[in-house]
Formats: structure tokens, C-alpha cells, sequence
């Protein structure tokens, strides 16, 4: 029998009864036009939207929670949020891992408001309710323990297990990335990743291949912006097109591996073009990625011998794992796991999440990783290049942000509204992909398909389809049967054009 | 010549004077984007450090309650060769976070001495930095700072920077200017 206090929210709305008029006003799928690669800023803009976000996206989403190797040892806890609901990343005495919702379920306290700890039991501080993650003392951790005054205030009969911390029912961790979900229906971690996984597992992998044999720098960077969430979440899942100008500063003055001069992620000067293969890959489901697996390029030249060493090695032993697996060497981003975690898996390495905290305003959280295994030097200078390169005090995303800001005013107004914004780059150019309900753009930097996929996802999860629609919709992926169709043409096309060539 | 006293008295006092001129010179510098000028008021093994601020417990925050610098995630913790870098990315023209020029006050008080091994003297400081971008974005970057400097044959030298800004969550889109 489900605890009581297992969240779920496969009905997040209140039932509204029928009427003759739909009570429903907006669609978030008539603000999503695809096939003419064509989306309203009410997307972005409207706060109607923003709360059928809140209710019917992000609690039915696989949300990044936190690295495992942030509760290393039993107690330890993280402070993070799934949307706008404060949790508690969790690791009982016995070791496992629980998400819990960090609000007493007596008046509602935040429980814990410390950022990182180790402790067997939270304590709210209102009326000091206590949650135990002692599974000896109570029946299952975050349970309810003591109550003060249990006689007199509740005749001793207050039914504890039915009022302990409200439990996410589906918590998975892939390689050390922790993902939460507060719905109990939703489909499995691995379903709704799809082959997206391999871009997770080269984030998670070490650099010469050992599976998840990564952790995190301590210090998780966060800050506000002034902007929607998406804005985010776009920028990595497939936006190339936004580095030539955006980072025209950074990249002028070089601070990537190579040194001053050289590029910021380390492609050496002949690399990272569309003509090594370099296409963008996006998901049926939402999820995009700036590159493919197929697009393999090799570790940076460093301006250090002994970093070179490192790497070489590294990319060495990876290859030849990979290759003993049949496995592709390519897929390091920037991608987005829909909706809101991103990462890049190279140069750097670190993951992001955009937290909504209303239409526009988002709170921007970002790790760094390195190899477990990695010797001091290397992870110092991977720190080093980190701090360098991300986050508000990094010389690459200092610019993203002052875009999502300015963009976000700039949209805001009532004749701005009116007019929607451009996604057609590339539209009716997309390519088959080896993977699973994949297409790819036929490009390097432009084509926005991985938009395009991304809102349409997105649009089919705030409209509240249901889980059985959402799976249904995925199923197959009609990009593919038009890229054949559009072939088949071209085709035919060429060949009677040919024949009449020899007729004549 | 005597050997100076700088634990108290006017010698103390004077060298206070000395380098609340030099630092102030030297925010004046930053707020009017002279910044060739500025670089070559840091040292060459100059260091610039803003660790992240956490919420812990009371007995944990002297100890637990920020970031480690030198192995540790922090907003800044790099040698001058990397503010150079951020110099030149200010003055391609191309650094939108900065283009337009924001507005900026550095605004340094409660100055003190805290050490003298000359030539080096460590210093204690409250900072606020305001800046003003385009028209109502304003941010306020204020907590606590510990320099370094160190007398030198051309002058005073600023040897270390270590700011511990107020702040857990970065209220502020971004750290575009030099705190």
C-alpha cells in the first residue's frame, strides 16, 4: 500500500466540473506552430502559461536533483529545488538516497534552510515536529518522528507515518546524476531518456570511459536572472547559432585549453566545423543536443605537457573501450534533458539547471565535474578553466545572461506580444539520424529543429495530456516518415528528370 | 634612521593615510575603466579570490560557511594573468554584459591595518560596489575584503585580494566588473 506521504500529482488540478463552455482558455499547443517553425512570446511572457507550467510540466518531469557525491556518507543532505518546490536530496544511515519535499507538514516550514549537512533528523523549528532518516526508528526515512506534547495535543493518536516529509516516488540515479519525479505514473528514467543517454553517459563517465567515475567540485554556483526559464534551456539544447555573436568577446581573446588566442572549448583550429560531421541531434521527446554522436573529436591540445599526457591517455583507453563496444566516441553537447537541465561534457565539463521562479525570473544553478581518479593538477586546472569560462563570474556566460534579460524586457510589452518569434531555420532540411526518434539538422550552427522538437514537447506536457497521450505521441517520431518522404521525392524527381535527359 | 613603530602612534597613522590614498586612487581607476592603469597597480604574483557563501549551522560558520579557495568552487580564485583576460574581453567592444558601459562605484570603508611585515601590509575593509546598467538594473555587491600590498620602489602593490561577498545566491545576473 502507497504511504500517504508519497507525493504524487498525476491530478495536480482540482476536478472542474463540466460545463457546455470549456473552462480552459489557453493551449499551450496553439501558441506552438511547428510546421511553420513559428512560437508566441506568450510562450515566454504570460503568467497563465508560467502556472500551467508549475502544474503540469514540472511535476510530471524528470528534474536533476543532485550529485550523489554530494551525500557522500549516510546523513548527508543538498538543499535543491524541483521547480518552485524546495527539496532535500537525502542519503539515510543505511545509504540510499530519497528526495523529499522540504516543508513540515504541520504549518509548512521550510524544515531545513541550510544550503548542505549531515544530520539523521530534521527538526523544523516552528513547533518542532521532527523527521527521522533512521529507518530503525521510524518505518521508512523522512518519516514523522517526534511530536511534542503527542499526549496531550493529539490523545497520542496522531497516525505518524501518514504525516512524515511528503516522499518523491521516483528517484533515479544514472551513474551519480540524481533525477526526481513527483509523479507516480510517469514513465520510467530510461524511457523518458531515451538514447538522449548517451550524452549522460559521456557527462557522467570518466574521460577514458569508466563508467560514472565522476564527481563534483564542492560549491554548486547560483544566481537570478531576470528572464523565463526556456530561455535556458534553449541556449544549450542545440543554440550554436548564438556563439559567433554572443561570445564574439570571449572568444577574441582566447581562455580555453590552448591558451591565449586559441578557442575557448579547445577544438583545435582545424576542428569542430560542419564538414568534420558536426550536426545537431533532436529527440522526439525534447531533449537536443548540439552535436551527435557520430561527430568525434578528440581531446583539446593543452599549453601544459602533463595535461596532454592526462588527456591523451585518457582519450586512448576511451577509444579503444568504446570501440571493444561498438560504442560511438562523439556526443559531448552543450545539451538540455527536457526541460531544464543542461551540460556540456567536454571543455567544460558541468551541468546546469534552470529553476523557474516565475515567467520571468529563474534562479540558474551550475556544478562542475571532474574524474574521480583525476590527479591535482589536472582537476586544478579544470577548476581554473571552469571559473574562467561558466557561471555569472565566467568570461563565456556573462554575455548569455545579459541576452535572456534584455530579451525578456524587450518582449514583454503589448505590441511585442503580438508578434511571435522565428524558428525556421532549417525547417524541411532535417536529416535521419541512427538513432532512436532522432533527426538531425543538416548543419553545424544553424537550424533550430531541436527547438522546434523541444516546444512541441513541451507544449503536449503544459497542455496536461495524459501519460498514456504523452507516450502515445512519442511513440514514433513523424520527422522521420517526412525526411523520407521529402527523399522519395527528390528522388523520383532526379530520375525522371534523367529519363527525359536520354529521351531527348 | 629609526625603525619605524607601526603598532601604534603616527607611524601607524600615517602609513593608514598612505595606503587609504593608494587604494582609494586605485577604486577611482576601476570605476573610470582606466584599467591599463589599474593592472599596473597589481603585482605580478597578484591573486583575486571571492569564494561562495553557504548557509550553515552557527557553530559551522567559521569553518563551513564558505568555499575553499584553491580547490573549491568559488565566484573568482585566479592570479593576475586570467584579470588580465577579463581586461582585455572589456575592451573588445563585443563584451555585451558590459556594452554598454554600466555605471560603477566602489565604495570602500572601515579601513584598518591588520598586519605590517613590511614591505607587505594585510588590511581589513568593508566594500560596496553599485553598479547601474542601461536604466533601472542595479545591483549591490557589498561584504567584507582582505588586501595585501606591498611597498615597492614604483609605489604601493596590491599582492592579494580576498572579498567575501554577502550573498549565497548571486542576486545579480552576473560578476561582469571587478569587485
Amino acid at each position: 500500500m502507497a504511504a500517504a506521504n508519497l507525493g504524487s500529482t498525476s491530478d495536480p488540478r482540482p476536478s472542474v466540473e463540466a460545463t457546455a463552455e470549456p473552462v480552459v482558455t489557453t493551449l499551450a499547443r496553439d501558441l506552438v506552430d511547428v510546421d511553420n517553425g513559428v512560437i508566441s512570446r506568450e510562450v515566454f511572457m504570460s503568467n497563465e502559461i508560467f502556472d500551467m507550467e508549475m502544474h503540469n510540466l514540472f511535476p510530471r518531469a524528470w528534474l536533476f536533483v543532485g550529485h550523489e557525491t554530494q551525500v557522500a556518507d549516510p546523513g548527508d543532505y543538498f538543499s535543491s529545488w524541483m521547480g518552485t518546490d524546495p527539496v532535500l536530496l537525502t542519503r539515510d544511515v543505511d545509504g540510499e538516497i530519497y528526495v523529499l519535499l522540504n516543508s513540515c507538514r504541520h504549518r509548512g516550514m521550510k524544515v531545513c534552510r541550510y544550503d548542505e549537512g549531515n544530520t539523521t533528523q530534521f527538526t523544523c523549528p516552528y513547533h518542532a515536529w521532527s523527521y527521522s532518516m533512521d529507518g530503525s526508528l521510524v518505518n521508512v526515512p523522512g518519516d514523522l518522528f517526534g511530536v511534542p506534547h503527542m499526549k496531550a495535543a493529539y490523545n497520542g493518536k496522531l497516525d505518524k507515518p501518514n504525516w512524515g516529509l511528503v516522499r518523491c516516488p521516483k528517484v533515479y540515479n544514472y551513474k551519480g546524476l540524481v533525477f526526481a519525479n513527483w509523479d507516480e505514473n510517469a514513465e520510467e528514467f530510461l524511457d523518458y531518456a531515451g538514447d538522449f543517454h548517451w550524452w549522460l553517459d559521456n557527462l557522467a563517465d570518466a574521460f577514458d570511459g569508466t563508467p560514472g567515475d565522476t564527481e563534483v567540485f564542492h560549491g554548486v554556483l547560483k544566481w537570478r536572472i531576470k528572464s523565463n526559464w526556456k530561455f535556458v534551456s534553449e541556449n544549450f539544447l542545440g543554440d550554436t547559432y548564438h556563439g559567433a555573436s554572443t561570445h564574439a568577446s570571449v572568444e577574441a581573446v582566447g581562455i580555453g585549453p590552448g591558451g591565449r588566442g586559441q578557442r575557448r572549448h579547445g577544438e583545435r583550429q582545424d576542428q569542430g566545423g560542419h564538414s568534420m560531421g558536426r550536426t545537431k541531434t533532436s529527440f522526439r521527446n525534447g531533449h537536443g543536443a548540439s552535436d551527435n554522436i557520430a561527430y568525434e573529436i578528440p581531446y583539446p591540445e593543452f599549453v601544459e605537457p602533463e595535461m596532454n599526457e592526462y588527456f591523451d591517455n585518457a582519450w586512448e583507453v576511451r577509444k579503444e573501450r568504446l570501440d571493444a563496444e561498438g560504442r560511438r566516441l562523439g556526443g559531448r553537447g552543450p545539451a538540455t534533458l527536457f526541460p531544464n537541465m543542461s551540460f556540456a561534457a567536454g571543455f567544460p565539463r558541468s551541468i546546469l539547471v534552470a529553476h523557474p521562479i516565475s515567467a520571468t525570473e529563474t534562479e540558474v544553478w551550475r556544478w562542475f565535474l571532474a574524474d574521480k581518479r583525476a590527479p591535482q593538477y589536472v582537476k586544478e586546472w579544470l577548476r581554473q578553466y571552469y571559473m574562467r569560462y561558466a557561471g555569472p563570474g565566467g568570461m563565456t556566460e556573462q554575455d548569455d545572461m545579459e541576452n535572456w534579460d534584455y530579451a525578456t524586457q524587450a518582449s514583454k510589452g503589448v505590441v511585442a506580444q503580438r508578434y511571435p518569434y522565428n524558428y525556421q531555420q532549417g525547417l524541411g532540411t532535417e536529416q535521419l539520424s541512427e538513432l532512436d526518434r532522432a533527426v538531425h539538422s543538416n548543419h553545424a550552427i544553424s537550424g533550430e529543429v531541436n527547438a522546434r522538437a523541444f516546444y512541441r514537447r513541451w507544449a503536449e506536457f503544459v497542455d496536461n495530456l495524459s501519460w498514456e497521450e504523452l507516450t502515445d505521441l512519442a511513440r514514433s517520431d513523424d520527422r522521420i516518415e517526412a525526411i523520407i518522404r521529402r527523399e522519395d521525392a527528390a528522388a523520383a524527381a532526379a530520375a525522371a528528370a534523367n529519363e527525359s535527359e536520354s529521351v531527348r | 634612521m629609526n625603525e619605524r613603530d607601526y603598532t601604534k602612534g603616527p607611524d601607524r597613522w600615517f602609513l593608514l593615510q598612505e595606503i587609504s590614498d593608494f587604494l582609494f586612487h586605485e577604486a577611482n581607476l576601476l570605476d573610470e575603466r582606466r584599467y591599463e592603469e589599474w593592472l599596473d597597480l597589481l603585482a605580478d604574483d597578484y591573486h583575486y579570490s571571492v569564494p561562495l557563501r553557504m548557509n550553515v549551522e552557527f557553530a559551522d560558520a567559521d569553518t563551513r560557511g564558505e568555499t575553499k579557495v584553491g580547490s573549491e568552487v568559488c565566484w573568482f580564485d585566479e592570479p593576475k594573468s586570467t584579470v588580465e583576460l577579463r581586461v582585455l574581453q572589456l575592451a573588445t567592444g563585443v563584451h555585451w554584459a558590459e556594452e554598454p558601459v554600466s555605471r560603477v562605484s566602489h565604495l570602500v570603508t572601515n579601513l584598518r591595518i591588520e598586519e605590517v611585515t613590511m614591505p607587505e601590509v594585510k588590511l581589513s575593509s568593508r566594500f560596496l560596489v553599485y553598479r547601474n546598467r542601461v536604466a533601472d538594473e542595479t545591483d549591490f555587491y557589498v561584504g567584507r575584503r582582505t588586501d595585501v600590498v606591498r611597498r615597492t620602489d614604483d609605489g604601493w602593490q596590491i599582492v592579494k585580494r580576498h572579498l567575501l561577498l554577502d550573498q549565497t545566491v548571486l542576486l545579480a545576473k552576473n560578476l561582469s566588473v571587478f569587485l
